[in-house]
C-alpha cells in the first residue's frame, strides 16, 4: 500500500465516516476491507465488511441526510473520495454515471428484504 | 441502409427514446473499432455496458497490432499519462478502479515553479486522486521492474476483453464504403464489413486520410508536436526530490505553453507542450534553473526514451456520418489537457448515441456532436487562458503576486483558496476553462490579485513567509 495508489490511507480501526455526521462525498475502496457498524441503544452492531471496489456513503449524495452507519478500517485500507458536487454535475450530463451506483443500491435492498424476511420467520418461529 | 424495424419497435415499446432513429444496431450487429487506446476501449466497453442494459447482443471487434507490454516507443501509446483527479473520480463511480500495477504513483499534489520562487498546491482533501500511468509497458530502457507493471491502455482493452470485445491484432490501413455498409481493409487478411465503424485511432494515425477521403466532411483535426521524454532516477530519489507531486513550470520561455514533470515508479516523465517544440526549446527548457532544482545536484540525466508526439489542437470537422463515429483524439480533445477525460467523454457520448439513440448521421449531429461542440467551445476559451497566462511567464510583477497569492492560501484552511483552486483546475483539467475563467471575475479574487500585485512587488521579501520557497532574488528583495 505504497506510492503506486490512489485515495487516502486509513488505519485499521480508524473511523472513515461516522454514523450521524453530515456527509457531502462518497468513498471507493481502493485497497484493503472496512467493515460497517451502526449504533442502536449504545451498542455497535455490525453491518457488513466491505471489500476492495465496493463504495459506501452514497445515502448521504442522494437524500442529503447525515450518514446512516460508521465506516472503520479493518486492517490497512486506501479510500477514494468522490465528491458530490463533482459527481451529481456529471449526472446531469450522463445519468448512465450513476447505473452501477443504482444497481448496487438495489442489491443491498434485495439483501435487506431478505434478511428482514429471515428475521420475521424467526419471530414467527419463536 | 438496412432498417432493423424489429430492434427499433422493442425499443420504442421500452420508452428508451420518443423518437429512435431508423437505423440502428440489432442483435448480431457488428461494430468495428479501430484503435485499442483509450477511446477504443471506452467505447468498447461502455457500448457493451449499455448495450446489455437493454438485452441489445453486439459483436466488437477492435483493432489494434500493439499489445502495450513491450518496453519502449513500439508498445507505446506517447502521452504524458496522467489520469486526471476529475476522471479518477468518474471512473471509480463506472466501477473502474485503477489498481497498483496500472498507478505508477499516485499524486496527491502540484509543485509550481517560477522564477520567482516554487508553491505547492495540495488536493482539496489531501489525498491521492491524480493517477500517473504509463500508456505502453514502461520506458525503453526500464529493464526488469521489481513489482508487475501494467500499461494502463491494456488494462482499459483487458476490460473490453472482459466484456466481451475480441482484439484484432492488425494494422488498418483503409476504410471503404460499399454497399451502404463501411468496410475494414487491413496489410494481411479479407476486408471486413461492419454495420458500425468507430474510429479511434488518435491523431498520429495513417488511417485517417483515407477517412477524410471518403468525403462525408471529415477533416483531420489541427495538430500540434510535443516533446515527451523519460528519466530513470530510482525510486528513492524521485521520492526525495519530486515526493508524490507533478512538477509544474511557468517559466518565461517562447511557444512553451505547458511544462510538466511527472513522477512513476523508477522513472520520470518530462511532458512539454506549445505550438513551436523543437530541439533547441527542450534544451533552453533542461538549462533552466528551475528544472534542473527539480534533480540530483541540479544534474538533469540523460533521456532513456523520447518523443516527439503530435496533439490536437483544434476540433475534427464533422467527426461522423452514417454508421461511422470518429472519436477521442481523430474527432475533439481538451486544449492541452487531459486527453484521456476527453478519449473517455467522446467515447461515452458515442456509444451513448449508439445504443439509445441509432447510428445515422442525424442520430450523431443531434446526440453527439453537442460534446464535440461543449469541448471545442470550451477550449476557445482555454485559448484565451492560456494567453493569460503568457501574460503572466512574460510579465515578473505578476508572477510575484501569482506566487504569493498561492502560497499564502496554502497556509490556511477553508474555502478561501481562490489562487489555488484557478491553479489547480487549470493544471489536473479537472474543471472546463469556462468555470475556471468565471471564478476569476469574482469580486474576491480580483480583489486579492490586487492586492497581492501590490504587496509582493513592493516588498517582494515579504514572500518568505509565504507557503513557498522563494529563490534567494525574490527572498532579498532584488
Amino acid at each position: 500500500m505504497g506510492i503506486r495508489s490512489l485515495g487516502k490511507r486509513y488505519r485499521s480501526g480508524e473511523s472513515i465516516v461516522r454514523q450521524g455526521a453530515a456527509g457531502n462525498c462518497m468513498y471507493v475502496i481502493q485497497e484493503g476491507q472496512a467493515e460497517v457498524y451502526r449504533e442502536e441503544n449504545g451498542r455497535e452492531i455490525r453491518m457488513a465488511v466491505l471489500k476492495e471496489g465496493d463504495f459506501f456513503g452514497e445515502m448521504s449524495i442522494f437524500d442529503r441526510e447525515v450518514r446512516a452507519a460508521t465506516v472503520k478500517a479493518l486492517g490497512d485500507v486506501r479510500i477514494l473520495t468522490i465528491d458530490k458536487k463533482t459527481f451529481m454535475r456529471r449526472i446531469q450530463k450522463d445519468p448512465s454515471l450513476a447505473f452501477d451506483i443504482v444497481r448496487t443500491m438495489s442489491q443491498r435492498i434485495r439483501q435487506l428484504n431478505c434478511d428482514l424476511a429471515e428475521m420475521r420467520a424467526r419471530e414467527t418461529e419463536t | 441502409m438496412r432498417r432493423s424495424s424489429a430492434s427499433i419497435e422493442d425499443r420504442l415499446t421500452a420508452g428508451l427514446s420518443e423518437r429512435f432513429d431508423p437505423v440502428a444496431l440489432e442483435n448480431g450487429s457488428r461494430v468495428g473499432v479501430i484503435g485499442g487506446g483509450p477511446a477504443g476501449s471506452f467505447f468498447s466497453l461502455f457500448l457493451l455496458k449499455m448495450a446489455e442494459t437493454i438485452g441489445l447482443d453486439v459483436n466488437i471487434d477492435i483493432y489494434e497490432p500493439r499489445h502495450f507490454v513491450h518496453k519502449g516507443p513500439a508498445g507505446c501509446n506517447h502521452c504524458g499519462g496522467i489520469v486526471s483527479e476529475f476522471l479518477v473520480q468518474l471512473l471509480a463511480a463506472e466501477g473502474v478502479r485503477l489498481p497498483p500495477e496500472v498507478v505508477q504513483r499516485g499524486i496527491d499534489s502540484y509543485m509550481l515553479h517560477m522564477d520567482v520562487g516554487t508553491v505547492r498546491i495540495d488536493t482539496p482533501l489531501q489525498e491521492k486522486r491524480i493517477a500517473a500511468v504509463y500508456r505502453g509497458n514502461g520506458p525503453r530502457d526500464a529493464g526488469p521492474a521489481p513489482t508487475r507493471v501494467v500499461g494502463f491502455d491494456r488494462y482499459l482493452q483487458d476490460l473490453a476483453v472482459s466484456r466481451g470485445a475480441k482484439i484484432r491484432r492488425q494494422l488498418v490501413n483503409q476504410v471503404s464504403w460499399e454497399e451502404d455498409r463501411p468496410h475494414v481493409h487491413c496489410s494481411t487478411g479479407p476486408s471486413e464489413v461492419y454495420d458500425l465503424v468507430a474510429v479511434a485511432a488518435g491523431i498520429n494515425s495513417n488511417v485517417l486520410q483515407p477517412i477524410e477521403g471518403l468525403e462525408f466532411g471529415y477533416r483531420i483535426p489541427e495538430a500540434a508536436r510535443t516533446f515527451i521524454c523519460e528519466f530513470h532516477l530510482g525510486e528513492e530519489t524521485i521520492r526525495e526530490h519530486l515526493g508524490t507531486s507533478m512538477h509544474l513550470f511557468l517559466l518565461d520561455i517562447p511557444h512553451l505553453e505547458c511544462a510538466a514533470i511527472i513522477p512513476k515508479g523508477d522513472f520520470v516523465t518530462l511532458c512539454l507542450l506549445g505550438d513551436k517544440i523543437d530541439d533547441s526549446l527542450v534544451t533552453t527548457f533542461l538549462d533552466a534553473p528551475e528544472v534542473r532544482a527539480c534533480f540530483p545536484e541540479a544534474i538533469v540525466p540523460r533521456t532513456v526514451c523520447h518523443c516527439f508526439p503530435r496533439i490536437n489542437i483544434k476540433a475534427a470537422v464533422r467527426p461522423f456520418t452514417d454508421r461511422i463515429v470518429l472519436i477521442g483524439d481523430s474527432g475533439v480533445a481538451r486544449l492541452y489537457k487531459d486527453g484521456i477525460g476527453s478519449a473517455y467523454r467522446t467515447a461515452k457520448a458515442a456509444a451513448r448515441t449508439v445504443v439509445f439513440h441509432g447510428i445515422s448521421d442525424e442520430a450523431f449531429a443531434k446526440h453527439y456532436w453537442p460534446t464535440c461542440k461543449q469541448i471545442d467551445a470550451d477550449n476557445s476559451i482555454g485559448r484565451f487562458m492560456f494567453t493569460v497566462s503568457h501574460v503572466i511567464q512574460k510579465t515578473r510583477p505578476t508572477r510575484r503576486a501569482l506566487f504569493r497569492m498561492t502560497a499564502t492560501e496554502q497556509t490556511r484552511t477553508g474555502n478561501r483558496r481562490h489562487m489555488s483552486s484557478v491553479l489547480w483546475d487549470l493544471f489536473t483539467g479537472s474543471a472546463p476553462y469556462r468555470e475556471i475563467l468565471l471564478r476569476t471575475f469574482r469580486p474576491a479574487f480580483v480583489a486579492r490579485l490586487g492586492w497581492n500585485l501590490v504587496a509582493g512587488n513592493v516588498a517582494p521579501g515579504n514572500l518568505a513567509s509565504a507557503n513557498g520557497q522563494p529563490t534567494n532574488g525574490d527572498a532579498n528583495g532584488h
